[in-house]
């Protein structure tokens, strides 16, 4: 084969994922499970060598590449769903079906939050398996505590104060909405460049900014 | 004759760190989410076969397998002691499949797995425990079908569970369910906390730490998020009340701890001793004594060294 073809075929190739995915994976998970656990707290993700394909970030990659397999069907936001560069990524490490509904996803990938559909669109699972939901993970530039919307519930002793950056104007009133819907409802866990911090459908928000 | 088979080199190494595929631990990990998600709720999971009997604590070990990581302190207890067969047996499994570092001290460990008790320490919000769970289902012995019970979550039906702890008091005059007893997790779900005692339900109540419940041959995970309300189900004019004992550990003093009974000899002699042999043990290193808190053979040899 000549030098050539070779490097054509590594480029074509996608880029690696966990250079560790036992314990990469692991650290990743943990870091999750604190953010559920704490909702509102910020976690950060330790080094990872990861390079994903933009537009997507190292902490949202690996959680798809630490939550998602064959058997968790993946929504992606529409300009991811035309990146066939970031489809390959995901295909070839988790290999996650892709579904073109937001209620057939048990993962939702997104982004761009201006990409984000109603929230309400997402699996909220029944009153039998509220399980059988979404959990969006949704790329964000910022994360800041004490500011923002107020949180309670499990996980948060008194109350907390949270902020996200950017969201679309309707999001905030989506997630009060939504955890309206408890038990059923989908979980957020928002991620930017090496940082992670997670909602679930059991906190309430109030405070909302006008 | 040559040997057909090899002796084959079974060591640790040849496992996937903490025994389980990757897969497997994704599928567990998702679960968990879930399960904090959802205080109280049980999550199915596809459960898979461990290296040791169903009710040994498969569920438990599947938890902390997807939980665990090479930087992890871990502390394993049955029935509140570090040193009884199952706790040896599944910390010498980890430490195997995992060389993660073990303790027996509460304080130091990071995560904490556990058959029926809570450690008597306070746990903070950088643990995470874990309980063996037999049966999940807080219903299951009221009303046998799964198609039922789940009906009877959704729709916030626990009727029964209160006629079960009234048909207690009609009974024996006092709500006569010593251990498992049913908590009220948030508000929304009615969960069964494992068999631990009574005595430990107020410490579910608001505990910094991560509680998280695994079901092996059941196959459920349920969790309680730190700071999250847990209340033990009771009437007004029958409230609920911690086991009291009317003596303290008979070799550490201790009070208001859970205490075990231990048979002396034939003519039904017998002593109360902490359940938490970790809390014992630092109790006495503190200078503290209970009645019998000599050890008699210390006693021959102060004696024989007077001699």
């Amino acid at each position: 084969m000549s030098t050539q073809a070779t490097a054509s075929i590594f480029a074509r190739a996608p880029a690696p994922g966990f250079s560790d995915p036992v314990h990469n994976a692991q650290s990743v998970f943990r870091a999750a499970m604190n953010a559920m656990a704490q909702p509102g707290t910020i976690q950060q993700l330790s080094d990872l060598a990861l390079t994903p394909p933009a537009p997507l970030s190292v902490s949202a990659t690996a959680l798809v590449l630490t939550l998602c397999d064959y058997d968790t069907p993946l929504w992606l936001d529409a300009d991811l769903a035309a990146n066939d560069v970031v489809k390959n990524y995901i295909r070839f490490h988790t290999a996650a079906p892709f579904v073109e509904s937001p209620a057939e996803a048990s993962f939702a990938l997104v982004a761009n939050t201006k990409r984000l559909p109603a929230i309400a669109s997402f699996a909220a699972g029944t009153s039998e398996y509220p399980d059988r939901s979404t959990t969006i993970i949704l790329m964000v530039e910022d994360l800041k505590t004490g500011q923002g919307v107020t949180l309670q519930g499990p996980g948060i002793k008194t109350e907390k104060q949270f902020s996200v950056s950017p969201t679309p104007p309707v999001f905030w009133q989506q997630m009060q909405d939504n955890s309206r819907l408890f038990p059923l409802g989908v979980d957020v866990i928002f991620a930017s460049d090496h940082q992670l911090a997670g909602i679930p459908r059991s906190s309430q928000i109030s405070g909302l900014e006008a | 004759m040559t040997n057909l088979i090899e002796a084959q080199d079974i060591s640790g190494e040849h496992y996937n760190f903490a025994y389980l595929d990757e897969q497997t631990k994704r599928m567990i990990r998702r679960a968990i989410l879930k399960g904090i998600a959802i205080p109280g709720y049980q999550v199915p999971f596809a459960a898979r076969e461990m290296p040791m009997p169903y009710g040994w604590g498969t569920g438990g070990v599947q938890v902390t397998a997807a939980v665990i990581g090479k930087d992890d302190c871990l502390k394993m207890i049955d029935q509140g002691s570090d040193d009884t067969t199952n706790a040896v047996a599944l910390r010498n499994f980890f430490v195997e499949t995992t060389g993660v570092g073990t303790t027996t001290k509460t304080k130091d460990a990071s995560i904490i797995q556990t058959r029926h008790r809570i450690p008597e320490e306070t746990l903070t919000k950088d643990q995470v425990l874990v309980y063996q769970v037999p049966i999940p289902e807080p219903l299951r012995f009221l009303e046998p079908r799964e198609t039922e019970t789940r009906k009877m979550h959704a729709l916030e039906e626990y009727g029964l569970m209160h006629v079960k702890l009234y048909e207690d008091i009609a009974k024996f005059g006092h709500i006569a369910t010593a251990y498992a007893y049913p908590v009220m997790v948030q508000g929304r779900y009615v969960m069964d906390p494992s068999p631990t005692p009574k005595f430990d339900n107020p410490k579910m109540d608001q505990m910094e730490a991560l509680q998280l419940f695994g079901a092996g041959r059941e196959k459920r995970i349920y969790a309680i998020p730190p700071h999250t309300n847990v209340v033990s189900l009771d009437f007004e004019d029958h409230p609920f009340e911690v086991t009291k004992f009317e003596q303290p550990c008979a070799i550490c003093g201790a009070e208001n701890v859970y205490l075990d009974e231990v048979i002396l000899d034939n003519d039904g002699n017998r002593m109360f001793v902490c359940s938490d042999s970790d809390f014992c043990e630092d109790r006495r290193a503190a200078g503290h004594v209970g009645l019998l808190g000599t050890n008699p053979l210390d006693a021959d040899k102060t004696t024989e060294e007077a001699e």
